[in-house]
């Protein structure tokens, strides 16, 4: 049983590998952004500022790599599955339903936790950036868990997307929920009116946890946006499972 | 006992009615054709015995099991029409990622040459012809040597060649004791391949028999004209 698991999972990593299209956005696009403004324009530590830019858009572009592997694995992924038939022939076999799901889980996590890695290499190498090990890890720990509601946002949105409409669908919320939790420029930067929408984003309280693991000054506590996470992973799951239901009445000749 | 069958099933989706109260036995080592024009209610057919929709009302069942049990889906393979396949995978990854899904699948080496796909094994799945990709979802649907073989339209938009091709493999399928349900409207293939035909339209089974007999009920020799026949009387 644990072989079906294994196996769905090296198939999926194989198959987003491949793919360009994912691994070059879900890489790159973090990669790229935390060049040109964690390491060209933020090395050194401005006056007034309690780190340097290097430092701290490690936490969000943290962030924004893990939302954009497990949005594009699973809001692109199930969306041209479901719709073009594919998931229809993997639930006549007797694959579980549940490692499809794993599998995919599991795989976006991983492609997350490898540009993690390599945004820690650019910011330790090139951006001056020095931790203790705890540090380190423990940033990397949340990040790598913040996979889970976005898994389930990913989920949700493949489950009523179309299969070509979808990579719009994921940019169209993917960027501005990243932008308005302040994970392309830090949130005190934000016009004060956006600020105040923040709160009712799961990017915000995800970048709230990971900038308080660098002991920056964050906003309220780490239970309480591990609260609202889990209260968004159940809203998503919930919406996913109203979509993946409704297949059963599309019409077939 | 048949081994699978559908028992007064009807389905509807919302206002519509695709199956208006169908009966149909798939006898062990038989194939059966349900043959019928588009929007006769074949797909659906499958799709509750695959267990991926559930009957409005009558009862479904796959070697007295439920369709969509466990039990079912590991005796059964399925050919359905699908608009795209992962195509960054192997041809050899995609059957082995399928195998592993039962407890006793055929070897790779026996799948790959029932399905006539040696020499390709490797190759990623996006950069095959119309016919290679058919052959691997043939691969697919054989790799758990299952007893019961669902075709839902398996020869859709293949050259003669290699439909004749897929023919052959499902013939060996047959002769080595499986059970076929076929969908088609293509009556040659119908003709060609099938122990009994049921032919449907509009959600209702408007003749049932042997290629033999279908011919003999309508007085026609062909049997694309006892088809048109048939259609003519259902439409009154």
């Amino acid at each position: 049983m644990s072989r079906v698991y294994w196996m769905e999972a090296k198939s999926e990593f194989l198959k987003l590998l491949r793919m360009r299209v994912y691994s070059m956005s879900t890489i790159m696009f973090p990669l790229m952004f935390y060049c040109f403004f964690g390491l060209a324009m933020g090395r050194d530590r401005q006056p007034g500022m309690p780190m340097s830019a290097a430092r701290y858009l490690l936490a969000t572009y943290g962030a924004f790599a893990v939302v954009g592997a497990t949005l594009y694995a699973f809001g692109v992924g199930v969306a041209v599955e479901r719709g073009l038939g594919w998931m229809q022939v993997k639930r006549a076999s007797p694959m579980p339903r549940a490692a499809y799901f794993v599998a995919k889980a599991a795989v976006a996590t991983t492609f997350g936790a490898i540009v993690v890695t390599l945004l820690f290499t650019l910011g330790g190498v090139f951006g001056n950036v020095h931790m203790p090990a705890a540090q380190w890890l423990s940033l990397g720990a949340v990040l790598v868990a913040g996979a889970v509601p976005f898994c389930a946002l990913g989920l949700a949105i493949g489950s009523f997307a179309g299969p070509n409409s979808a990579p719009a669908t994921v940019n169209m919320i993917y960027m501005p929920l990243s932008f308005l939790a302040g994970l392309w420029i830090p949130i005190d930067f934000l016009p004060h009116g956006l600020q105040q929408l923040a709160p009712f984003l799961p990017t915000y309280h995800f970048a709230q946890i990971a900038i308080a693991m660098l002991h920056a000054p964050s906003a309220g506590t780490i239970a309480g946006h591990v609260g609202a996470l889990a209260g968004f992973t159940l809203i998503f799951a919930g919406v996913a499972w109203i979509g993946t239901t409704r297949e059963d009445e599309k019409m077939y000749g | 006992m048949p081994v699978a069958e559908l028992r007064a099933v009807t389905k509807n989706y919302g206002d519509v009615r695709a199956l208006a109260g169908i009966d149909l036995e798939i006898e062990r080592g038989e194939l059966l054709a349900l043959l019928g024009p588009n929007g006769a209610g074949k797909t659906t057919a499958v799709r509750i015995l695959l267990g991926l929709n559930s009957p409005t009302t009558g009862r479904a069942s796959v070697f007295g099991h439920q369709p969509a049990s466990q039990a079912a889906k590991l005796r059964r393979g399925a050919l359905l029409q699908v608009a795209r396949v992962p195509e960054t995978l192997r041809v050899r990854e995609h059957i082995e990622l399928f195998s592993s899904y039962y407890p006793k699948p055929l070897a790779l080496s026996e799948t790959i040459a029932i399905a006539g796909l040696a020499g390709i094994e490797k190759r990623l799945f996006g950069d095959l012809s119309g016919g290679q990709k058919q052959r691997v979802l043939f691969a697919l649907a054989i790799c758990g040597n299952p007893d019961l073989l669902f075709l839902d339209e398996p020869t859709v938009g293949l050259d003669v060649e290699s439909r004749r091709a897929l023919w052959s493999r499902i013939r060996a399928f047959l002769a080595r004791g499986g059970s076929v349900l076929l969908t088609t409207h293509y009556l040659e293939e119908a003709d060609a391949l099938a122990s009994r035909i049921a032919v449907i339209n509009k959600g209702r089974i408007v003749a049932q028999g042997t290629p033999t007999e279908i011919k003999a009920r309508t007085a026609q020799t062909g049997l694309e004209d006892a088809f048109l026949e048939l259609m003519k009387q259902e439409v009154y």
